[in-house]
């Protein structure tokens, strides 16, 4: 038992932490994830991943919890994306790209100033990577605060977002209002995004977002069993990260331990491997 | 004789009755003052090239396209959010990924309730309606797979099912035959007629092909240039009406019961109607410009 829990982990206190932010984030990541891929929002995922690394950069400026930073500037570009205009495909990537980009050009001004004016060692690290082990106990009710909407999003608007990603002419002709729909999935994904880069950072919360959910999309039959899959991959993959990272401080070469970041999307990826040709299996069973 | 004024005029007790439609979009002229009516249970084909307005038709009935004038009732009433479980609408080519993990029988679901909020639960009442919709349109053997795994044929099949569950009077189908084998599309063609026929459904389907609705059809509805001819198969598929139509002479053939419109137009024959090269990809504005020309 030693050799997988070392000693201390249930009775640490970053780790308690880490196990219930990790553990909120990954169940929001996981459902909204879903929806992210079926609605073939991933690319808009990305971006709003990088834009929160505006917000998360500024809001070290201000000294407020970055989650405020993530989340604010998540939902901010969510609506300024949609108002762009989202046309089709192309405009709805074009429309990404270009407030993306504009994002990205703060980011850089703002952890400069991060690094040149205050004290807190490593805020880029911290924003880009993530630091579960650092996370104050404060965070918790903020991260609930955040998923709970994000969650409420997705459950009430299931049905008219699963039919208008099958046809959008077939949501608008059952009266499903494709536009406001739509545009609760982007802010129901930016806070989704924000939580997944309190936990493996901002670079790295699509990974969160996408991964157990695309995952879930190969393995199950039904959109509600892929949406319960994905959020138990994305849990399984953050606790066992969690985990790891704990363990890995015995390990060489130094002994400081090792990201848990690195652990979780090291996880995500080998099952996504794992589950393309169990997948590819099923469909066909499902076929014949 | 205006080409509109075929049919009968609208009168009271009619499922459809579209008045006077005409659509301006972007200045052109996509819609003029189209007219016609559907009796309860008739199964009505819109015909027309591509680019005709059929699409923008369709649109107009579901209360999604506005009108720059004129008015569609439905039952005696103007289209709105409330009459909208009246109409049941399957649209063009819809391309589902093999990797969405939507099944036949939660897409024919979804036509039940799609438009509600909340997480779905599962009810008897729910499952037993699904299934019947699945027998109605003989879909039992791939109701279990992915939608994206099913041939054109079985996805048309399940969106017949999907826009007929919620019980509509009317049924708008936009090209339901295109990308479709003959023997997919003679099977389609049957279901319709006898889901028109048992179930007291109007249904329109628009083509750009009418020769495999010609068995069926109660009455079409021939589209060009915006404007709208309708009545019996034999009332409209004529020279006069047609030519009128169009606005330049055409003659209207018979091949060996195939028919076939052809124009004249610049000292030129291009077959307009009853053949697929009349609907190319190459040529979407055939039937614009005789109008253009008017």
């Amino acid at each position: 038992m030693n050799r997988l829990f070392y000693p201390g982990f249930f009775s640490s206190s970053p780790v308690h932490i880490a196990l219930v932010v990790g553990g909120i984030s990954a169940l929001v990541c996981g459902v909204v994830g879903t929806f992210a891929v079926m609605r073939g929002q991933s690319y808009a995922g990305h971006a709003l991943a990088d834009l929160s690394v505006t917000g998360g950069s500024a809001s070290y400026l201000a000294s407020i919890s970055p989650l405020w930073g993530f989340a604010g500037m998540g939902v901010l570009a969510a609506g300024t994306m949609d108002m762009i205009g989202v046309r089709n495909q192309r405009g709805r990537d074009l429309a990404t790209g270009i407030v993306r980009g504009a994002g990205l050009g703060l980011a850089a001004l703002f952890l400069y100033w991060d690094t040149l004016r205050t004290s807190t060692t490593g805020a880029s690290i911290t924003i880009l990577f993530g630091s579960m082990f650092t996370i104050g106990n404060a965070a918790i009710p903020l991260v609930a605060a955040f998923g709970l909407p994000a969650l409420f999003i997705v459950g009430l608007l299931f049905r008219p977002l699963l039919l208008s990603s099958v046809s959008a002419d077939l949501a608008a002709a059952r009266g499903v209002r494709i536009r406001l729909a739509g545009l609760a999935c982007l802010v129901a994904i930016a806070l989704a995004v924000s939580l997944a880069a309190m936990t493996v950072g901002a670079i790295l919360s699509t990974a969160l977002l996408v991964g157990p959910a695309a995952i879930a999309l190969r393995l199950t039959s039904t959109p509600g069993r892929a949406t319960i899959a994905a959020a138990a991959i994305a849990v399984a993959a953050t606790w066992l990260g969690v985990l790891l990272a704990y363990d890995s401080f015995t390990w060489p070469p130094s002994h400081d331990g090792w990201p848990v970041s690195f652990f979780i999307v090291a996880l995500i990826f080998v099952a996504f491997l794992i589950a393309q040709p169990v997948g590819r299996r099923r469909i066909r069973q499902v076929e014949g | 004789m205006t080409p509109a004024a075929v049919g009968s005029d609208p009168v009271d007790g009619q499922l459809l009755a579209v008045d006077g439609v005409s659509v301006r979009l972007g200045g052109r002229q996509i819609l003029d003052e189209v007219r016609f009516t559907i009796n309860p249970g008739e199964l009505v084909g819109l015909i027309g090239a591509n680019g005709a307005g059929k699409t923008t038709l369709l649109r107009v009935i579901l209360g999604l396209q506005p009108t720059t004038a004129g008015r569609v009732l439905i039952d005696g009433t103007a289209v709105s959010a409330s009459r909208r479980g009246l109409v049941g609408y399957v649209p063009q080519k819809i391309q589902l990924d093999p990797d969405m993990p939507v099944r036949a029988r939660d897409l024919v679901g979804l036509g039940l309730d799609g438009n509600r909020l909340g997480i779905p639960l599962p009810s008897r009442r729910r499952r037993q309606l699904v299934d019947e919709m699945i027998d109605a349109v003989d879909a039992r053997a791939f109701a279990n797979q992915r939608v994206g795994n099913l041939s054109g044929g079985e996805q048309q099949r399940i969106m017949i099912a999907h826009a007929l569950i919620s019980r509509p009077r009317l049924l708008l189908l936009d090209e339901p035959l295109a990308n479709l084998d003959i023997r997919a599309s003679n099977e389609v063609i049957a279901l319709l007629a006898r889901i028109a026929r048992e179930q007291q459904v109007s249904v329109l389907i628009s083509a750009h092909e009418m020769n495999p609705l010609l068995p069926v059809m109660d009455r079409v509805v021939y589209l060009a240039g915006g404007r709208a001819a309708s009545g019996t198969t034999d009332e409209v598929i004529r020279e006069d009406v047609l030519s009128n139509l169009y606005g330049y002479h055409v003659d209207v053939l018979n091949v060996h019961g195939r028919l076939l419109v052809v124009g004249h137009a610049d000292d030129r024959f291009e077959i307009l109607a009853g053949d697929e090269s009349a609907a190319a990809p190459g040529h979407p504005d055939h039937a614009e410009t005789p109008a253009g020309h008017q």
